[in-house]
């Protein structure tokens, strides 16, 4: 018999195990419950039948009954322990039988007594109708269990039972997928109306089944009718589904922005610093994206350090690495500008070669110090996981996290130029270095502190890029012609230029990258800069007049 | 023109070009192996494929050294010159690949069926030398002109070529492009019928490397000492004087440009049958910047001093990553930094500093006002 086959199968018996144990609860709600009324015992009987629709009728029947019983006897049908004996049903536990209506006693059992036979049609029908009943147990995982399982079912008798289940629910995720189930189980009804009710009801859905079930509806089957017969239904279920395509496009649209933003919030810190050192002081950093890489490599010193010393404040170790890793970038930035740079002022080509040298240099020393390979640097907790969007999207806290510290740095920046004495300095040196040397503004120290300062923000970067990528002594390498990029594209010497320059490079690469391809995505960008440069060869914002030229 | 080289430059030549033209290969091929004095392949090999950088390091020279354009594109044009060579060598690999198919290996491995558009006649020896010439030729040609028409120089140039390789690369990563994806073309078996690793195919190619380098030296010999080289370096010191006197510079750009990029693709073509792999990390930014300190450690605006920076270089990079891989590129980051501080003028600055003891010029070769003032007066 395959029942019989059937019942020695581990997830099956897993799965008895926790109806039983489910059961025991509804068992115990059951009890507590003073309305202690009888079922129908002539319904019961035709569990015994010999058609087996008239079984599974019988079950749907009991599971849309409110009365408490009907829980016991479905478990018992479920358990194999309900039998019929004398023309009654009847519930065998050890060898005693109880009545099955009535819990009754009965007695030892009767010799030869062979339970119902439950075949895998039967066990589904039980499981739904247990799922139902089960919608009013008051543990939340509990009912909302029972409320997926329920989404799967076709037994539209539990329709009013999970009517009624969501009148009563509070809890706002149980309420979502009832409210789907009870639509899902709708669209299966014989009734016309419950249908159409159901197809409308839909349309609130934000599950990316329920697109499947209804564009099952609306496909014509191989004979030319379509599953739905009823046209009114048909139509609402088109509805419904546009309506859900539309809002789904608008969340996938909003998700790709985001990306875009996000990809352009890298870029803008990979780039601001240069837009400092490049756009400001006219010095050819190629070792910009090594000092982003210094920057990764320093959070990654402090989250050891963390590890070691402070295993009680891990998770804020990123917020420690900022200081640090501005410190380091900026103190090699700016001995790097009183060392070699200085020399070179006035010879950009020149200036070009020797800071590709010096990140060669930089490189081989991160290996020499670290290791050529990868080193580990982990997302703390409240950088982990992301807020979950319908259908599947989710937003990425760290992302989310890097789009405000980007903007957080560039507010920075923009206060440091435009708001301090630094920055006075800063602009009057990038305007006229003769006259601001002769109304006594220290240019050469200037330019050191402007140096360190782009280069300390390249390391501010750094530490953002840790937190989702790769850190290798290679990082650097695949963020400097990108960055050049933003820069000469956004203007040089133009903050704000910059910023247009980064976020809409980022959302055109994420916005071209489902037609094409990251890589040709990123060609494309490419080329596009190549070929707007032609046009604009001062970049989005030039500066007027005289200046330009220089 | 009066003549083209001191004597003295012409003795360097042959003492150089001597040794290097028949010595080499004579003692390659005709002295039995076991001989102390015969020279492996593995030299041969060494050597041509530093002759053929020494012609990039060449053109390098005459748009950076005497026009005053830092590209940083040079590799991407002597890579483009190796692949238009390499898919003739794929085709002469013929049914001899694992698959032995009509179709290269990568190609039966993508599963196409036939050979796409742009394979068609490379078959052909001679269209593979006409587009060794003309690929990199167009490519220059079509970008420098949109670039020097907008005026774009300097830095904005540098970068913008340095994007474009880098374009091309990711472009030449991808399968689907055709080309061989990561691994390009390899495995090559024959070129012109003659088995590629045999000892005479290999001098051959060897002794055409050589005498490619000495035509590319006397070809930029002759620009540079031509009108049109002072009008090349007149560019380089003050361009905008330059126009003022009714120059159309982008003529002159764009020409040597474009010959430095023929230049750089013809010098591809002869190294991939040499080393025999076309890959392409050859068009990564890090290697078209190499070119430029080739160039920078010889001696800008010096014709001998490229090919020697170039050997120079390369020999030392051959040397390090056997001995001292760890430290290579220790030594040649402190080369970018040590020879455009100290150095500007390279080993040839150095070499003549030692012989006239006096001190050196100051190291500042953009706006040498003599040049331009002689194209003036001449004009």
């Amino acid at each position: 018999m395959r029942a019989h086959v059937l019942r020695g199968h581990p997830a099956l018996q897993f799965a008895r195990a926790t109806l039983r144990l489910v059961a025991a609860c509804v068992l115990w709600i059951a009890t507590a419950s003073p309305a202690r009324a009888a079922l129908d015992p002539a319904l019961l009987v035709q569990l015994g039948s010999d058609d087996p629709d008239v079984r599974i009728a019988t079950v749907r029947k009991l599971g849309a009954s409110t009365e408490a019983r009907a829980a016991t006897v479905l478990q018992a049908i479920a358990d194999d322990a309900l039998a019929i004996a004398n023309g009654r049903a009847v519930i065998v536990s050890g060898n005693n039988i109880v009545d099955a209506a009535t819990g009754d006693a009965l007695g030892a059992a009767p010799s030869g007594l062979e339970p119902l036979v439950v075949n895998n049609r039967m066990r589904g029908e039980l499981d739904s109708a247990l799922a139902g009943l089960r919608l009013a147990s008051p543990d939340r995982a509990t009912r909302l269990a029972a409320a997926k399982e329920l989404q799967g079912s076709d037994n539209d008798g539990l329709l009013p039972l999970l009517e009624t289940a969501l009148a009563k629910e509070s809890d706002p995720g149980v309420k979502a997928i009832l409210r789907l189930a009870a639509a899902s189980l709708g669209l299966k009804s014989s009734d016309p109306e419950q249908r159409l009710k159901a197809a409308k009801a839909l349309a609130a859905s934000e599950d990316p089944q329920v697109r499947q079930i209804l564009a099952t509806l609306l496909t014509r089957q191989k004979d030319g009718s379509y599953p739905e017969a009823d046209e009114r239904v048909r139509n609402a279920a088109q509805g419904s589904l546009d309506e859900i395509n539309r809002r789904l496009r608008t969340i996938e649209l909003g998700v790709s922005f985001f990306t875009g933003l996000s990809l352009g919030s890298v870029l803008l810190l990979a780039a601001l610093g240069l837009a400092i050192t490049y756009g400001l002081m006219g010095i050819i950093n190629m070792a910009h994206g090594e000092f982003l890489m210094i920057g990764a490599y320093a959070t990654y010193v402090v989250q050891g350090v963390f590890r070691a010393h402070f295993p009680n404040a891990f998770s804020w170790y990123v917020i420690a690495a900022l200081p640090v890793a501005f410190l380091v970038t900026a103190l090699i930035g700016m001995a790097l500008e009183r060392g070699v740079l200085r020399w070179l002022y006035g010879r950009p080509l020149e200036t070009l070669l020797t800071t590709w040298g010096i990140s060669l240099l930089l490189i081989q020393a991160c290996r020499t110090i670290f290791g050529a390979q990868n080193v580990e640097v982990e997302n703390p907790a409240w950088l982990s996981g992301g807020i979950q969007l319908a259908g599947g999207l989710v937003l990425p806290y760290n992302r989310i996290a890097i789009l405000v510290f980007a903007l957080a740095v560039l507010a920075a920046v923009w206060l440091v130029i435009n708001r301090t004495r630094l920055g006075l300095f800063v602009r009057g040196v990038t305007q006229n270095r003769a006259m601001a040397s002769c109304t006594g503004v220290p240019t050469h120290r200037v330019d050191m502190l402007t140096f360190g300062l782009g280069s300390g923000v390249a390391g501010l970067g750094g530490v953002a890029l840790s937190q989702i990528g790769n850190v290798g002594p290679d990082l650097g390498q695949s963020y400097i012609v990108d960055s050049f990029m933003v820069v000469v594209l956004g203007g040089v010497g133009q903050l704000a230029g910059t910023v247009i320059a980064a976020l809409g490079l980022g959302s055109i690469a994420k916005f071209l990258e489902p037609f094409s391809g990251a890589v040709l995505a990123k060609i494309f960008v490419l080329v596009m800069i190549i070929l707007f440069i032609q046009k604009r060869p001062q970049g989005l914002f030039a500066l007027k007049g005289r200046s330009a030229e220089a | 023109m009066t003549r083209l080289f001191t004597p003295r430059a012409w003795t360097a030549i042959f003492v150089a070009g001597l040794p290097l033209l028949v010595v080499l290969p004579a003692l390659h091929l005709l002295v039995p192996p076991e001989h102390p004095l015969h020279v492996s392949s593995f030299w041969i090999t060494l050597i041509g494929k530093f002759m053929c950088y020494a012609v990039v390091a060449l053109a390098m020279d005459l748009i950076w050294g005497y026009t005053g354009i830092l590209s940083l594109g040079q590799g991407l044009f002597f890579a483009l010159g190796g692949y238009a060579f390499g898919m003739y060598l794929m085709r002469q690999i013929g049914h001899d690949g694992v698959y032995q198919s009509d179709l290269p290996d990568f190609m039966v491995f993508l599963d196409w069926k036939a050979f796409p558009w742009y394979w068609a006649g490379t078959g052909s020896f001679v269209i593979a030398v006409l587009k060794v010439i003309a690929v990199p030729g167009l490519i220059a040609f079509i970008f420098g002109f949109f670039a020097f028409r907008s005026r774009i120089k300097g830095v904005y140039f540098s970068i913008i070529t340095q994007a474009l390789t880098f374009a091309a690369m990711l472009a030449f990563f991808r399968n689907d492009m055709g080309f061989g994806g990561n691994n390009g073309f390899t495995d090559f078996k024959r070129v012109l019928g003659f088995p590629i690793t045999a000892p005479a195919t290999r001098t051959t190619l060897f002794v055409i490397s050589g005498l490619y380098l000495l035509s590319a030296l006397l070809v930029c010999r002759v620009i540079v000492t031509s009108k049109l080289g002072r009008v090349l370096t007149a560019i380089r010191d003050q361009e905008s004087r330059l126009m003022f006197l009714g120059y159309r510079t982008l003529s002159f750009k764009l020409f040597v440009w474009t010959l430095a990029a023929v230049m750089s693709g013809i010098a591809g073509a002869l190294y991939v049958p040499q080393v025999g792999i076309i890959n392409p990390s050859e068009m990564s930014p890090a290697n078209s910047i190499e070119i430029a300190i080739w160039a920078a450690v010889g001696g800008r605006g010096t014709l001998f001093g490229p090919i020697i920076g170039a050997f120079a270089v390369n020999g030392a990079k051959s040397w390090f990553t056997v001995a001292f891989p760890q430290f290579w590129l220790y030594f040649l980051g402190l080369l970018f930094v040590v020879v455009t501080l100290f150095l500007p003028r390279g080993l040839m600055g150095l070499v003549e500093l030692l012989r006239k003891r006096t001190p050196a010029p100051p190291p500042a070769p953009e706006p040498t006002v003599p040049a331009a003032v002689a194209v003036e007066v001449k004009s």
